[in-house]
């Protein structure tokens, strides 16, 4: 059986030097002042380069580069609705094996890359995102997560953190804006036994950019999906300044509440390990969705970081035996 | 040489698409389930059909991956019914107005509640609106055909637009019928290979699905109205390149003993066959009547269908389905609008028959005919009646 991790035994890395020039997602899109999700975007399609295929869900990101008869897209795009990207993407993914091994189309080693945010992911496109990982076609799912339905007003997801105030989930006298923890999507994700999957911020452009590299390198010999999650800073629904955008994405990997892994053929590898983290604090008071939060609140959150990262030091542990060892 | 055999019409519609030569197909088998899907999972299997078999995990998610597959330019089949027909709902919309031609073979069955996989077509009738083009067949051959002139009219350059195949669940869907099965060179010289007008291209990038501000949704949606409205022409002129080819001729409309009748049933599907059984016994006894049947359904056949009741006294319609809260059933409403809008003052009677299974017999088309028959000499208001409903 072939794996993700001889595929990428010659990897080679996007450096400061290197960086493609290419711009697949080209400007004149209508983001927001500081969007950290088209940022990243922007890093995806970079590191991808022209030979993308974007399947792209309901969203910000459809709606910014899509007003019909302007497009942002320097690449093949399609957009269909917002729970069935992974649905579409697998549709592509079929036509062309099936038009090339039938002779009728060259292999022109174009790469399917369907991207969503948190809502059509975590929620809504679950299930067709589960549907085609455990079929194993071979494309690149990328989610990016801004924490909350923001195309439509600030709605709170299953990603939405605990204590964010949105307006589905707002503080008041008797909650504290969101009452549940964030779905953990690349945990779900890797259960499916796919090759790769990995986290990323923008705030990280070169381990971000090289995650999805990763991602189309190992598809050109391992069959199957990979599945990277980015954590995408919206100033607008998170309400922080727009050049707070990428600090924000820096705090939250470095206070631990979003760390930095990938998921090699099932082995957890930590991208950045967070020896001395900052306080939670520092990361949430940044934003004026957590500003209900009191002490005591902001202590629940602490603990709960503290409990994830021991949860994920645990499974590189655990997957990682011979490291262990040494 | 086409060669004659026994078939179940499930597989012969599944053998239609192998001999189409597909390249995707995307399917969910169970909501319900027809032998379509089985069986072409079996052809690939098997090697005998060159395919991609995504088996999905949901109508929702077969429709999508159609939607991609087909946007990638491979040739698209898939097959649904009931539940799963209107888990799809959504896309179907997205399909047409995205010009992909992808082909469905529509098992007609009734929506729940209560749960029910039985024939009747309230699944399709929820689903007039879609924009698709739409046939419905009356017997294991029609299926057979109608499924080959689907892809033909769906790639057609000048349609560019998904279509349905309706054939009615159980009835026809797990019947055993004699057929007349083409060889694959009189397919294959009806039916080229697939040659897509645009498709995701990495060589010539355009962008698919676009936002349609309201400065630009009613062109849209108008230019895809006028794709739908031209496809008449192309169906009609496909229907024959396949009495050239296959020697077999098909119409928008079907008539059977009209030219003298009196009253005329209209139906769909294979209600056409029991109506015309019906037809004879009661010509014997002296009754003027006739029937219509309505192949193409969507465009709607406007001038064929006048044309075929023309002289006629009045007309008995059929439904298959419930329009809840309005006076008759979906296709009589739409065929009253119809006359009214042409000036004609036929008198019609709507009867709703075979909901869920419920067998439809050559005695109630002859109940249906002496209640219809009274309600006309009286000269009353239009009635519709649910057939057989027990007390």
């Amino acid at each position: 059986m072939s794996l993700a991790a001889d595929a990428l035994k010659n990897f080679e890395k996007i450096t400061p030097k290197n960086i493609p020039l290419v711009e697949p997602l080209s400007k004149g899109h209508r983001g927001c002042q500081g969007c950290g999700e088209v940022l990243a975007l922007r890093m995806v399609a970079k590191a991808v380069g022209s030979s993308m295929i974007a399947v792209s869900a309901t969203g910000c990101m459809e709606i910014i580069t899509s007003p019909y008869p302007q497009t942002a897209w320097e690449v093949p795009w399609i957009h269909v609705a917002f729970e069935n990207t992974a649905a579409v993407a697998s549709g592509i993914e079929a036509g062309r094996k099936a038009l090339i091994r039938k002779g009728r189309m060259a292999d022109d080693g174009a790469k399917v890359v369907a991207y969503a945010g948190d809502g059509a992911t975590a929620d809504i496109g679950m299930q067709a995102l589960s549907g085609a990982l455990e079929r194993g076609h071979d494309f690149t799912y990328i989610c990016l997560d801004n924490e909350a339905y923001m195309n439509t007003g600030i709605q709170r997801s299953s990603s939405t953190p605990w204590g964010a105030g949105t307006t589905t989930s707002p503080a008041g006298k008797k909650s504290k804006g969101q009452m549940t923890w964030k779905k953990n999507m690349a945990a779900i994700a890797a259960a499916h036994n796919i090759p790769y999957v990995a986290t990323a911020s923008p705030a990280f452009h070169l381990d971000l950019m090289n995650k999805v590299k990763k991602a189309i390198t190992e598809a050109i010999t391992v069959p199957g999906p990979a599945y990277v999650h980015i954590f995408s800073p919206c100033p607008t629904g998170w309400r922080c300044a727009p050049e707070d955008s990428l600090e924000t994405a820096r705090l939250v990997v470095n206070t631990r509440v979003f760390p930095l892994y990938e998921v090699i053929d099932g082995r957890y590898v930590l991208s950045r390990d967070v020896k001395k983290p900052k306080p939670v604090e520092d990361y949430l008071n940044i934003h004026r969705r957590f500003r209900h939060l009191k002490p005591e609140d902001i202590a629940v959150i602490q603990k709960r970081v503290g409990q994830d990262w021991d949860r994920l030091m645990a499974l590189v542990k655990a997957t990682n035996p011979e490291a262990s060892a040494e | 040489m086409a060669r004659r055999v026994g078939l179940e019409v499930s597989l012969a519609c599944a053998e239609a698409a192998k001999l189409a030569n597909v390249d995707v197909i995307a399917a969910y088998p169970i909501t319900p389930q027809t032998h379509i899907v089985e069986h072409l999972a079996e052809l690939v299997a098997d090697g005998h059909l060159d395919a991609e078999f995504v088996p999905v995990e949901s109508e929702h998610s077969a429709m999508s991956a159609c939607v991609g597959s087909s946007a990638a330019g491979a040739r698209t089949f898939t097959s649904s019914s009931s539940q799963g027909l209107a888990l799809m709902h959504e896309i179907l919309f997205i399909a047409s107005a995205m010009r992909l031609p992808i082909v469905m073979a529509v098992a007609n069955r009734a929506l729940s509640g209560p749960l029910n996989i039985w024939n009747d077509h309230s699944d399709i009738m929820a689903e007039r609106d879609i924009g698709w083009v739409q046939t419905f067949a009356e017997n294991g051959q029609e299926v057979l055909d109608l499924t080959l002139h689907a892809f033909k009219v769906a790639e057609d350059a000048r349609v560019c637009l998904p279509v349905i195949v309706n054939m009615d669940g159980f009835l026809l869907t797990h019947v055993i019928e004699p057929l007349l099965m083409p060889d694959q060179a009189e397919v294959d010289a009806y039916l080229p290979a697939f040659a897509p007008q645009q498709r995701l291209d990495i060589s010539k990038p355009i962008s698919m699905g676009m936002v349609g501000m309201p400065e630009v949704y009613t062109e849209a949606k108008k230019a895809t109205l006028e794709a739908l409205l031209g496809s008449y022409e192309v169906v009609k002129e496909h229907w024959a390149g396949m009495a050239e080819q296959f020697g077999r001729s098909y119409k928008p409309i079907e008539t059977y003993r009209a030219e003298d009748a009196e009253v005329l049933f209209v139906t769909m599907g294979s209600l056409g066959e029991t109506c015309m059984t019906a037809i004879d016994e009661m010509r014997e006894q002296g009754l003027k009547v006739g029937s219509v049947r309505i192949r193409l359904w969507r465009p709607f056949p406007v001038e064929d269908f006048l044309a075929a009741i023309k002289g006629a006294g009045g007309l008995i319609v059929i439904d298959r389905a419930l329009s809840p809260g309005v006076p008759a059933g979906p296709v009589a409403t739409e065929l009253m609008g119809l006359l009214y809008a042409k000036g004609l003052k036929v008198p019609v009677h709507n009867f709703v028959a075979g909901l869920g299974g419920r067998d439809v017999t050559r005695e109630d088309f002859k109940k249906m005919l002496q209640k219809a028959k009274d309600a006309f000499a009286a000269g009353g208001e239009m009635t519709c009646e649910m057939v057989g409903v027990k007390e």
